[in-house]
């Protein structure tokens, strides 16, 4: 299985992908860029269409999303004006940040080679990163697990439970994919600090 | 959007309470089953520039005790640290710590 490891002389973050690996990080990165912009910040009803698309301000409410409401916790637990305030200065800038680290992991892994459709058997991507861009894909990471780990419903202490489920469960599925971007993250928190 | 300046202090109150460092707000992070120990720690430690044994005793509480004060300062602060740790995803808020 692919890890991150530090390369000793360059000093670069360096991992090597098969080629389906690669592919299902972009689908999952995919997925929360479009996650992220395309589910409304918050539901306004009351806007006509051009109001609409003048409305610079940012939402001031939890999002419906449950995936978006833990990427995007309430401030204030105690004031609620103050968790609104808050939401409307921060969110719209958090969505930006996080769509555009999930489009680096993206771009990163077309630019090493991974083609569109990925037809070819044993084809290998290697992904080279400077630090900053080390950073971001953990942070990204963090943002992957969440939105599997929220969809899943992933509790403390509940691998017994995920290991009895099935091989052909999607769920049980779903939560390889999930155990496995954390071994990821695991191996880059451990290449950053080396 | 302010902190409470001293003005706001009750008359009634006494010369130590006015005169105590104005760091009234604090930031807590909050456990959660999904963030990996290495990752919190690397966190507290890059963005407060804790140095190691001070990011993972904060770590610790937090996944013992399910949170930990991790900051403290003005309000304006710690909505600063409080939007930095949702960039890292995760789950802070601020309270007045009374």
């Amino acid at each position: 299985m692919s890890a991150f490891t530090r390369h000793r002389r360059s000093r670069r973050i360096i991992a090597h992908f098969a080629g389906f690996e690669a592919d299902l990080l972009r689908s999952l990165a995919a997925q929360l860029v479009e996650l992220l912009r395309n589910e409304a910040a918050v539901p306004r009803d009351d806007l006509d269409p051009l109001e609409a698309m003048l409305d610079f301000s940012g939402p001031e409410s939890e999002p419906e999303d449950p995936v978006l409401a833990r990427l995007f916790p309430t401030a204030y637990q105690h004031d609620e004006e103050a968790a609104s305030e808050f939401r409307r200065y921060t969110e719209g800038g958090l969505r930006d940040g996080k769509a555009a680290a999930a489009v680096s992991i993206i771009d990163t892994l077309e630019e090493a080679g991974l083609p569109f459709e990925l037809q070819e058997d044993g084809l290998v991507i290697d992904v080279e990163l400077d630090e900053p861009a080390a950073e971001t894909w953990m942070r990204s990471f963090t943002d992957l697990r969440l939105a599997l780990a929220t969809r899943l419903g992933v509790e403390d202490g509940d691998e017994d439970y995920w290991s009895t489920l099935p091989d052909d469960d999607p769920r049980g599925q779903a939560h390889d994919i999930y155990q496995w971007v954390g071994y990821l993250q695991e191996t880059l928190v451990a290449a950053l600090t080396d | 959007m302010s902190a409470p300046s001293p003005v706001e202090v009750e008359p009634t109150t006494t010369p130590d309470e006015v005169t105590r460092p104005a760091k009234p707000w604090v930031t807590i992070v909050w456990n959660d089953p999904v963030n990996l120990m290495s990752y919190v720690t690397f966190v507290f430690q890059k963005y407060f520039g804790y140095d190691k044994a001070k990011a993972e005793k904060l770590m610790m509480e937090v996944h013992r005790d399910g949170r930990s004060v991790v900051s403290n300062g003005s309000r304006e602060e710690m909505e600063r640290d409080v939007q930095a740790m949702h960039e890292y995803g995760l789950w802070a808020t601020m309270e007045h710590d009374r």
